[in-house]
Parts: C-alpha cells; structure tokens; sequence
C-alpha cells in the first residue's frame, strides 16, 4: 500500500500483544522472506481488511481506548491507512478516542424502557458519585431495567440489568451470567421457540440434545440443500426483523449462484430500543442457534457463517462461543460435519456500539472493517452481499425457526398463524405491564390478547398509549387493542410490527420525553452518510423541543411533513426511512399536545 | 469515467423518462439517461471522474415500482423502467436535501449551478431556525501550510475529496470520514494537522471540492484580500510541462499571472487528477527575484 | 504486480511482491527470467515462430543462466524468479514498465533489450493491455526525439543516413543536410574536453547541475569558445554563458505541441505573455537563422511548422492542428487524416502471417555496473526523484512543498551502525570523482550496501559531482544509476 505514512507514536507491549493475538488467524500483511523479497500487496491487505474491527476491540480492551500508538500498530501489520483506521475507530461508541479518566465506564441505559424504570436518575447519582459514565442507547434489557454496560480495562465486558447503587458499587461481574431467566410462559404448550429456555443449560450440549437438539441437523444432512429450501419455502416462513421477506426466497436466490463462495450473516446486532428476544435466544438457547446457521448453511452453499452480535451483549456472544467451541469438538460443525462431507464454519464478530450496523449492508461493511455506512440497495445481498459475495441474512429469531421447520416439515409450521403470517412471533413486553419479559404467541393474536397474558396493564393512572415495534415502529392508542399481530393486519393498519416490541405507557408517564428520546436516538446513531438522515434527524429533534418550548404544534407542521418526506423518500436505509415514524404518530395522535 | 476498452458491442435499452420513451445504452445510469434527454438533474457528490457514493440524495428520481426514492447518479438503467424526475416527491426532497445543507453549512462559495438550484428549486434553509439556534458545521478554518486551505464550514460532506484521496484518483488515504451522524467530518487520522498526515499535496480534492470547502491558498488569501475576481480571469487549457505523462491543465490567469491550476475532468490521460508539480510547481512562472 | 527496484520504493509498497535486486544485474535476471520460462516450456511458441527472429540462438545464449545462478547475481531468490517467470508467462496479458533505472547505465539499450526478449518470449506485446511501457520522465522527451532531436535521426525517426530521407527534408527545407549522424550530449562534453567542440548553444537544459560527473562536465563548459544558453530560469548553466537568451515558458507562455509517454502529441497553448525580455523560442530561432544569414525563415508559427512537419514525418501525417485540438490529443502513429492514431504498437505481428520485418531477439550479456565496489569505496550510490521535486530543480525550488525533507544521503540501517552515524547528522561523501556533504537518513527499508539520494538541490548538495559519466555507447546515457561511494561521518569541530 503507498503513501502509509505513520505517525511517530509507539505501541504498549499489551497493545501490541492484544493485536497480534487478534488478527493471528491470518498473521501480518507485509512478509519480509529476505531484506530482498517482501511479499505484501492489494490482495494480502483486502484479505487481512476484516480483522479490524477484531483489532481495534483489542486495543479497547487492553488500554481503555484506542491509543494514536495502538492504532498505528494495527495500521502497520494490517495496512490500513490510519486516517481510514480512525475513521472506522470514530464510528463506535464503544471504542474512545480519548484516553480513559478511569479503568471503567459505565455505559448507562436511558433508552425509552429504562428511563421509564429510574434509569435518568440512576445516572445523575452515578456521575455525582464520580463514575466515568456515558448515556447509553437501549441495552436491550428492557425487560429488567435499569441497565449498565460495563467495560472495564483488560476485564471482560459486563451488562448489570436491575441496577442500582449498591450493585454497581459490588461490581458483581458475573452477575448476568450467573442469574437464570424466569421465562413468564414458562411451561407453556403454546411455546415453539421458547421451549427450552430456562430449562437446559446453555453451556452443556447434553442438555440439548436430550431436547431434541440436533435431530434437524441430521435430518437435513439427509435431506439436502434443495429439499430444505423447498421445506422453508412451503413454511411460509418471513424474516422476523422488521422486513418480513420471505426466506425461502432469499435462500434459494442465493443457492443458485454457482462459481462464486456464498456466505451466511446471522444478524444479531439487535439495537431497536425496546426489543430484546433475540437476547433472550442467543443467552439461553445457544446451540439452537448454531444448528439453525448449520442447517441455513447447507442449504445455501455457504462454508463460512458470520455471526454479527451487537457489542452490548457480552453474555450471549461468551455463551454463543462455548457452543461454537463445543459443537466442533462434536463434529457438528466446521469440516465433514457428521461425516456428510459438507463443511461449515462460523465466525463471531462483536459490533461496537453501532445500532445502524443492524442494517444488513451496513453490517457487511462493519465485518468487512469499514465504517458501518449501509450501501445503496441495489444490488442487493443476495447478489453482492459480504465481501460482495451472494449472502443471506437472516435474523436470530427467524434462524430459530428452521430446525422445527425441517424437523416437521414445512407444512405443519405453515398450519400456524394465519395465511400470510405463519408460525408463532416473539414479543417484547415492557414498560407499564404487570410481567414484562418475552412472550411467544402464534401470529393471529391482538394487542390486547398479548397484554392479558402479560397480566395486563400495570401503575398508576391509565394506559395512555402503546409503542409497537420500537423506536422505528409507531404508537398507538388502547383502542387499538383488538388488532392482531400480523403482517398483514399491522400492514393495512399503517403501522410495523417491527422487532416485536410492544412497551406500554400510562398517562403519568411523560411521553412528550419519551419522543424526544426516540429522536435523540436517531439523531445519535444516523450513521452521517446522506444529507436527509444526517441533517434531517437533528432537525426533527430541534423542531421537537421549539413544539414542547413554545407549545405549536401547528407552527411546526408543515416543517416536519418535509422532514419526513425526505428522510423517508430519499435517505440511503432503514433508519432514515422510519426515523420520523414514531414521532409522526405521537404528532398524529395528540401525544405532544401540552396538558394545560 | 470513460477509459478506452477493447471492442464492446453496444446495446441499447428503452425507458420511459418524464413520458418520453428514449433508447440509452446498456450500463447506463439513470443520470446518464437524463443527460441525454436534456433533464437537467441537480447533483453534488456525483462527478464524472468519481464512483458515485450516492449520499447528497439530491440526484433523487421517482422509478415507478420502487417504494422510495433512487439516486439517479448510481442506478442502472433497465429495459422498460419508467422514470419520473419532475414529481411532488422529487420536488420536496431535492428542495429539502439542499435546505437541510444550507442550514448548516456555508454556502456562499459553492458552485454557481448549485445555487442555482437552490433557487430553482424554493430552498428556504431559514426555516429550520435562526443560525445560532440550530446545529451548524461552524468552525474556524484550517490553514496548516502555504498550499492548501481546508474551511470546513463549507463541507457537505459529499465524499468527494476522500474519493479522489482513495481509491478514485491517488491512493493516499491521507483523509477519511471520521465521527458519526452529524459529526461526521472528513479527517486524518486524529485530526493531525495536514503535512504530518499520509497527504502528497495532489490537490485532487480540491479540483473535486463543490462548496470551497477546500481551496487553494492563492485563491484564499486572494478571496481574503478582495482581490479574487473571477470575471476578469482567463482558463487556458495547456499541458503540464514536468514528467512526461502528459496531464492537461488549465491555467487560471487573473492579471497575467497564474492564480490556480485545475485539470479537465473528460481528459482521458489522467481524468482530471495531477501531482503536487502540475497543481502547484507552477510558480517558477512568476520567480520571486 | 511485481516490483523489481534496488529500493522498496512507495511502487514497490504497493506491488504484490518486490525483489531487490543488485543494481546493474538487470540483464541477468531477464536472461535468467527467460531461461525459466524456456526450461519450463511456457513460452508462446506460436507467437515466436511467427513472429520473431533468432529464437535457437537465443535458447543457446542464455543457458548458463539458472535459477542458482541469476539468483547469485542479482541477489534474488531462487523462488521469487521462478515465481516471476511463471507469473508473467501465465498472464492473460502482462506489461513491463520501466523508466531510469533501466536506462541510466552503461548497457542502456541491451537493458531494454533484455526485457523485449521477455515480452517476445511470452507474446506480450502489441496486443491491448500487453506490452513495453518505457515510462517518460520528462514532459516532451518523447516529443524531442519525434522532432529529430537526436544525433542520427531526422523528424519522425528518419533516419540522417538514408539519402531519400534527406533528399525529402532538403526539398522542403530548402538546405542540404550533413548525411552523417552528429554527436550526442556525453559525445559532446567529450568533444569540448578534447578541444574539439568550441561552441555550444544550449536550449532548456542545465548540464553545469545535471550531468554526471559534474566536475568534469563544468570544466569543459568554461573551456569553451562561446556558451549560448536559452532558458526560462537563470541556471548554473545559463550564468556561465556568454550570451543568455530569455525564452517563454514551454507549457504556459507558448503554443506548440508536446508528446507524452504514450506517444500522445497535445497542444500547449500560452496563458500568459513572457515576461520582461523573454521572447518565444520559434523567434528566437528564426532571428538567430537571420543573423547567420538565412532570410527565408521568416516569423513561422506554431501551426505552421507542425504543417511543415506533417508534410515530411509519415507518423504525423494524419495529425492536423483541428484533430489535436479536438481530439484532445492523438497517438502517433497516425498516417492519414481517416486514422485514429495508435493506442498501442507492433499489432503487426500478430497478422498471418506477421507484416513487416520480424523482432528479432537479442542476446545480450550481463555486465555489472563500471564502477566496482572495493575497500576504499565500498558503498552502492544509485540517485533517483522525489515526487515534489523535479531535476535539478529550477522549476520546483520556487514552490513552497509541505512534503519536502531536503536532500539527504539514505543509507541502510546496518550500514549506519557500521559507521556510527544517526538520521540528521553530517557525513563526507566521497566517490572517485569528487567529494561533498551531506546529511545521513536511515531508510530501514534499504538493503545493506545500498545507498540512495535525489539530485534536486545542488546547492545544499551537489550530487552529480559523486555520479560516474560512463556510458552506454549506443544511447548515449550516463550511468547515473550506479556510483562507489565512501561515507565518513564529520566531526563536530
């Protein structure tokens, strides 16, 4: 690569050393054989290019931030240039630029849920008490707020859930693992997905097994690539993370390309605020998860699966690990598995605080080691995905589903739910209900019939209004309470099932601060690639505080009208498409007419 | 970029622009399309010697079929597409995409058809509120050598500089877009200052900078001192008189004497990109003694 | 893309692989690249027997050269070339590049040679995308030579020998031309040492900076009768003259043509008028062409002697001034006003069967460098270019560079240890022709033995009085590339 030119910094020996341990699965660019042969190159540095993000994880860890001498460290034996390199670095909020006043951060939750559980004034104490702390997007651990991400020089990451002072004091690191979740279901026959949660251990893959683990995987094997597509087809089965594209298709688009290596994404970078099943899964069910990317795998073609999970989640991605590590030393993955031959492997790879990385092409970008930025669709992943290769994405949840589907045939997962909405969904319950957690209901069921099952609503006062979908989904009102929960209902209805999210507020609950949490989180995590999200996000929130300052709504109408017929026609993805959507309906609906 | 190719037969396809049909060739783009019918299309990240990024968005055009708005700059045509570039829709968001711009950065010195365009299309950047009470790019101006200012006041962060420095023109890598959302800036690395960053003083950015967010130091010290006066400068195309590639380069003479050096970006040598001597070596013209 | 440089420059970064091969032993590794590729039965035979000449011949010469041996010679392993030859053999299509290294020592044209017997070997050449790309270094180096400024050409690589050529230019001219080939510039300073040459007209060129063994190249400046010198800038070479004539400036102040290095004749055109007494060199010219008697010149135009030229020179032949100007440039050669000018050469010799006379292949002999090393001077110097810099620098000084170090001696990191010398400090440099100092730098990337500086400051330091004026005898050219140095660090006083 010419022109690198490295500043004059130095790297500690644990930086170095943290580096070297990161990218040893393929070792530094530039191979000096003799002073007179060096082997280095375009092709030697694009295929060390993804070992970035591994990298500057490392230089995080070892020295609370990433240094100007660690960077230029892993510029070196990778090759990147440095102004790259630091641009990548600047995307996330979890690697700091600056050197750390302390060896710990407290990453605190005061996303729209936790702040409904105390998390605004966990934080005032927590920074009165002279903790480094940063305000923190959704945890996804809604269920159990408040919530603290953890990161702690040359330590594990940490998430504490339920925190408070005195625990937080402890630092239990373990916490989270140790702790086994109390499904509300549990025991439950309607349960599809859920079955095992709570019940096995995550770790032992006896457990697993003796739940009926990995008979899908042998019965693929038998099947074949060509019949399982055929059998995910017939299932009806529709991408659980907010596109609800149907799977099949995706697999099969991809399956047909010859000549070229295929990948498999599993997308479990989940950040929409308020959502937290796949958690849930990827914590406690980890083996499902490797069978179902296995099975995915050989049904597409693909050797090679990557495992994208959101930074945040430190418990699931050690557990997901383990079972990894374990369903190799069983022969279940990685070369021959089960004798069949066929060979798959999966990779982790830990976003960095980054909700737009759950973008499917932003999310190449980041495994790749460029800035999360999403990429103009199209071509789409299935031609020109990873490392522009055919990829399928898919979605912890609806991964989840494929085992059953190839164990009882397509058929019978089709029988569930209704015509276009097969099989069960998760939902995410939180805010005002009795029992917040995660729920699992065949697709058909209302608002009104989940949050029965929930114990209904819960606090004082009166349900004011419902977040369905997260912060990228809409609000409602309690009349809405008889609509069912498919895609198609919530299509004619005008509104997104999204994530599965559905939060419950009262009418004692500020929503007004709720709404303008929504586009602070917008305004925040828009990656400031195209000019309408960018621009148009920061001037949605400052629209939404001249509304609560001067109380005209009407004044500032037609103004947010355009912002949000720019931001939706006209930005790159996702984000900027729905970044106006729940502040629309909160308007639609009256949600920021001032009481008085 | 057009680079001469071994034989290609061409295949033309039929669209539909704004209901006229028209026969484009294969490969095109929807910005191409519209070039050859006539339809002017506004556009600032787009250049004709750079990969379009597509994410100024103002290049937007409605293609029936599709649930949102397309860039035009970067999407192929296909066989019986139908395109819209006169709609309500394309009207609000090309008005909306240059007065979110002009409501954060400064736009005085950018491109003449840019603010054209902002006219044309009813641009009202104050209605997003009084200057100091919303979010702007305001800051104060970087002047770390005698060749190049960067004011980045004026970046609308069209990617275009880092392409040229990158994998368009140079291979430097020298900047890079760093931060996030509205911070985003283009940056070295830790905003070292400029002659200790990887940069080789090409002035490829500069060339393909819209706004004036960079621009050569004559011209900014000129601009400072109101002495810079475009209508009484001449451009002379030439050919650079170091090595022996061969770049075309247009000489601006203001007075007699060479003010900048740009290069035409259609010339097939070099597609508009120099060296440090052919944008800057000129000065031996005017010695000091 | 391979790399082969006795530096690991910035292309040398960016290559896939980069072989540091001994200066001066490029011959040897063709010979022995082409051995590989013959002993491995991966040369293109049916290019070669329609095609070329000499084949057996050359099959025969480059024997001795195995693998063991070139790799001895040039300092490459053995791998590395095996890898090299049967990299470029198997590519669909392959160029070689070059530019100084290949032809600033004193086998030149067997260096070139060298590496055409490679493209004739594998077939890659006159094909799009194939080919020898000798990378100019100046802006109308190729341009000078096109017009005949070269000892044994006229315009157009008419050959000064060839009786009907003249008689064609002597009609048009109107003047007899000498029917022998003149001197070239080393001829020349060797003529003005013998006291042969008396006087010199020197036009845009500064030899009392630039050429090698610049000592000696002064002394026969100042023992010249009368030294014209015409320039844009008052160089060393101007301030010895007698008479300096002031000129425009090539690119900014003039209109003419220039040819690049893909042999691209573009227009110059003049932005500006020359400043002060400075006149256009055509006018220059012709009032000279008055003075010594000849009044038919007249005041010619640009235009008018590229039509001129276009009557005499069959490869300008289709280049009208309008197609240049609107094409934005033309690629000779272009022989009639329907053709569209050449993208690249030697097409012919793919036709069946191949037109024209067969390439015939070369065999050349490895010499080393004329200088050798010994324990007096045990250094290798090769000099070479910084990007913001330019010759010897009278057109870059003016400019302010934020990426300009100066110039420094470049030495190794084991050789700096050897003389106990640090970045920054001052050492005497000494070759057999003189001595001047400099400051060291370690280049870490340097092999042992190998020492590197730029040329562009000779007043900081004057490093042409270290380089060695042999040269080739058939180009000409001094062999800049390859100098024996000593190094001695000074001593604070």
């Amino acid at each position: 690569m010419p022109d690198i030119k490295f500043g004059k910094s130095l790297p500690t020996d644990t930086e170095k050393e943290a580096v070297d341990t990161a990218i040893a699965s393929h070792g530094p660019v530039t191979i000096e054989v003799t002073e007179r042969l060096v082997y280095a190159g375009q092709q030697r540095t694009q295929e060390r290019r993804h070992l970035l993000l591994p990298a500057l994880h490392a230089l995080q860890h070892a020295s609370g931030w990433i240094s100007p001498g660690g960077l230029n460290y892993v510029c070196r034996v990778l090759e990147v240039p440095p102004a790259e390199a630091y641009g990548v670095a600047t995307f996330y909020h979890l690697f700091a630029s600056q050197p750390p006043s302390s060896d710990q951060v407290l990453h605190v939750c005061n996303d729209i849920a936790c702040s409904l559980n105390g998390a605004d004034e966990l934080l005032t104490s927590l920074i009165k008490e002279g903790h480094e702390t940063r305000p923190s997007p959704c945890l996804g651990q809604c269920e159990r707020g408040p919530a603290v991400f953890i990161q702690k020089i040359a330590s594990e990451d940490t998430v504490l859930f339920n925190a408070d002072l005195p625990k937080i004091s402890e630092l239990q690191n373990e916490n989270s693992e140790k702790i086994s979740i109390e499904l509300p279901q549990a025991g439950s026959p309607q349960l599809r997905l859920l079955t095992r949660i709570g019940i096995v251990d995550p770790e032992s893959l006896e457990d697993y097994k003796s739940q009926g683990g990995y008979e899908a995987l042998e019965k693929a094997l038998e099947m074949g690539a060509e019949q399982i597509i055929e059998e995910v087809s017939t299932s009806g089965l529709r991408g659980r993370g907010g596109a609800a594209f149907p799977t099949g298709v995706k697999w099969k688009a991809v399956a047909e390309q010859e000549g070229v290596p295929h990948h498999l994404v599993c997308n479990a970078d989940e950040s929409e605020p308020g959502t937290f099943k796949d958690r849930v899964l990827m914590e406690n069910d980890p083996f499902a998860l490797v069978e179902s990317m296995t099975i995915a795998g050989i049904a597409i073609g693909a050797e090679k699966g990557w495992f994208y999970i959101r930074g945040e989640y430190p418990t699931a991605r050690r557990r997901l690990a383990k079972a990894i590590d374990k369903a190799k030393d069983y022969g279940l993955l990685g070369d021959n598995i089960l004798d069949s031959g066929r060979n798959f492997d999966i990779e982790i790879r830990s976003g960095a605080g980054a909700y737009i990385c759950g973008e499917e092409t932003a999310l190449f970008n980041s495994i790749e080691g460029f800035r999360g930025e999403p990429r103009n669709k199209p071509p789409f992943p299935t031609t020109n995905g990873l490392f522009d290769e055919p990829t399928v994405v898919n979605n912890v949840e609806t991964l989840a589903n494929i085992p059953r589907i190839v164990s009882n045939g397509g058929k019978a997962f089709a029988n569930e739910g209704t015509d276009q909405s097969s099989g069960t969904r998760l939902f995410c319950l939180s805010g005002r209900v009795t029992s917040p957690g995660l729920y699992e209901f065949e697709f058909g069921a209302t608002i009104g019939e989940i949050l029965d099952a929930a114990g209904g609503f819960s606090g004082s006062g009166n349900m004011k209004a419902i977040l369905l979908g997260g912060a990228a989904g809409n609000f409602v009102t309690p009349e809405s309470i008889n609509l069912p929960l498919t895609f198609e209902d919530t299509h004619e209805a005008g509104v997104a099932l999204g994530s599965g999210v559905i939060m419950v507020f009262s009418d004692k609950d500020e929503i007004t601060k709720t709404v303008h949490r929504i586009a602070e989180f917008f305004r925040d995590e828009s990656c400031g690639q195209c000019v309408p999200c960018r621009i148009g996000t920061v001037r949605q929130e400052e629209l939404l505080l001249r509304i609560s300052d001067n109380n005209s709504v009407e004044a500032e109408r037609n103004l947010f009208d355009d912002l949000a017929a720019v931001m939706s026609d006209a930005s790159i993805c996702g984000l900027g498409h729905t970044a106006s959507s729940a502040v629309r309906s909160a308007l639609d609906l009256g949600l920021l007419e001032n009481k008085s | 970029m057009s680079k001469p190719e071994e034989n290609k037969p061409e295949t033309l396809v039929e669209i539909t622009i704004d209901d006229e049909k028209i026969a484009v060739n294969e490969g095109s783009t929807i910005l191409d399309a519209c070039k050859q019918a006539n339809i002017d299309t506004p556009t600032l990240c787009w250049a004709e010697n750079l990969t379009p990024v597509n994410v100024c968005r103002v290049c937007v055009v409605e293609v029936e079929g599709s649930r949102t708005l397309v860039p035009s700059c970067s999407r192929p045509i296909e066989e019986g597409m139908v395109v819209s570039t006169k709609s309500d829709r394309v009207n609000t968001s090309r008005r909306m995409v240059l007065e979110l711009l002009a409501s954060s950065v400064e736009m005085d010195r950018a491109d003449e058809e840019i603010l054209e365009w902002m006219g044309s299309y009813g641009s009202k950047p104050e209605r997003m509120g009084a200057t100091n009470e919303i979010k702007t790019s305001s800051q104060p101006v970087k002047i770390q050598d005698d060749l190049y200012v960067r004011d980045y006041e004026r970046c609308i962060l069209c990617y275009k500089c880092v392409e040229a420095c990158g994998d368009d023109a140079q291979h430097t890598f020298a900047i890079a877009t760093a931060g996030r959302g509205f911070d985003s800036h283009i940056s070295t690395e830790f905003d070292v200052d400029l002659p200790e960053s990887a940069c080789v003083y090409c002035g490829n950015c500069i060339g393909v900078c819209p706004t004036g967010a960079l621009v050569f130091k004559t011209e900014h010290d000129m601009r400072e001192d109101n002495s810079w006066d475009p209508d009484n400068q001449q451009v002379t195309q030439t050919i650079c008189g170091f090595c022996g590639v061969g770049c075309n380069l247009e000489l601006h003479t203001q007075d007699e004497k060479i003010v900048k050096v740009t290069s035409p970006s259609d010339h097939s040598v070099t597609d508009g990109h120099l060296c440090i001597k052919g944008r800057f070596g000129w000065q031996h013209a005017h010695p000091k003694n | 893309m391979w790399t082969v440089d006795p530096r690991r420059t910035d292309s040398a970064k960016f290559a896939d692989v980069w072989l540091g091969i001994n200066v001066g032993s490029d011959i040897a590794l063709a010979n022995g690249i082409a051995r590989e590729i013959v002993d491995a039965g991966l040369e293109n035979n049916n290019f070669i027997e329609n095609a070329t000449t000499g084949f057996d011949d050359f099959v025969a010469h480059i024997e001795p050269w195995t693998l063991k041996k070139t790799s001895e010679v040039t300092g490459v392993p053995i791998e590395a070339i095996r890898d090299l030859a049967h990299g470029y053999s198997a590519a669909n299509k392959a160029q070689i590049a070059w530019t100084l290294g290949i032809t600033e020592h004193h086998t030149a044209v067997d260096n070139v040679l060298a590496l055409c017997n490679l493209a004739l070997l594998t077939g890659h050449v006159g094909r799009w995308g194939s080919g020898l790309v000798p990378l100019r270094g100046q802006n109308n180096v190729q341009g000078g030579g096109d017009m005949g400024a070269l000892p044994n050409k006229l315009a157009g690589f008419q050959d000064v020998v060839n009786e009907n050529v003249r008689t064609k230019f002597e009609a048009v001219w109107g003047a007899k031309i000498p029917p022998d080939p003149g001197w070239h510039l080393t001829d020349m300073f060797n003529a003005m040492s013998r006291n042969e040459l008396r006087a010199l007209y020197v036009i845009g060129e500064n030899p009392a900076d630039s050429d090698a063994d610049v000592n000696h190249a002064r002394k026969a400046l100042e023992g010249l009768d009368i030294l014209v010198v015409q320039d844009v800038l008052m160089t060393r070479t101007a301030e010895m003259a007698d008479v300096v004539l002031p000129a425009a400036l090539g690119w900014a102040e003039s209109d003419g043509t220039v040819t690049n290095s893909e042999r691209r004749v573009q227009r110059t055109r003049a932005a500006m008028n020359p400043p002060g007494e400075a006149r256009q060199e055509i006018e220059i010219i012709s009032d000279l062409a008055k003075h010594l008697g000849d009044d038919t010149w007249g005041q010619p135009t640009a235009r008018d002697l590229w039509e001129e030229l276009r009557t005499v020179s069959p490869m300008h032949a289709g280049m009208s001034w309008e197609r240049i100007e609107n094409e934005g440039g033309i690629q000779w050669p272009c022989p009639d006003e329907n053709h569209p000018g050449s993208p690249f050469l030697h097409e012919r010799l793919w036709k069946q069967p191949a037109e024209g006379k067969l390439a015939p292949f070369s065999c050349v002999k490895d010499q080393p460098p004329v200088e050798t090393l010994d324990d007096d001077y045990p250094l290798r110097l090769t000099t070479g270019r910084a990007l913001d810099s330019y010759n010897t620098g009278v057109q870059t000084d003016e400019y302010s560079s934020p990426i300009r170090s100066g110039e420094a001696l470049e030495i190794s990191t084991n050789d700096a240890k050897k003389l106990g010398v640090l970045t920054g400090e001052r050492v005497l440099v000494s070759s057999r022709r003189g001595s001047i100092e400099m400051t060291v730098k370690i280049d870490p990337d340097l092999p042992i033995g190998l020492a590197f500086t730029t040329f562009h400051f000779p007043e900081l330091a004057d490093v042409n009085q270290l380089t060695n004026s042999a040269y080739d005898p058939k180009s000409g050219t001094a062999e800049f590339k390859a100098a024996a140095i000593r190094v001695e660090k000074l001593v604070d006083a």
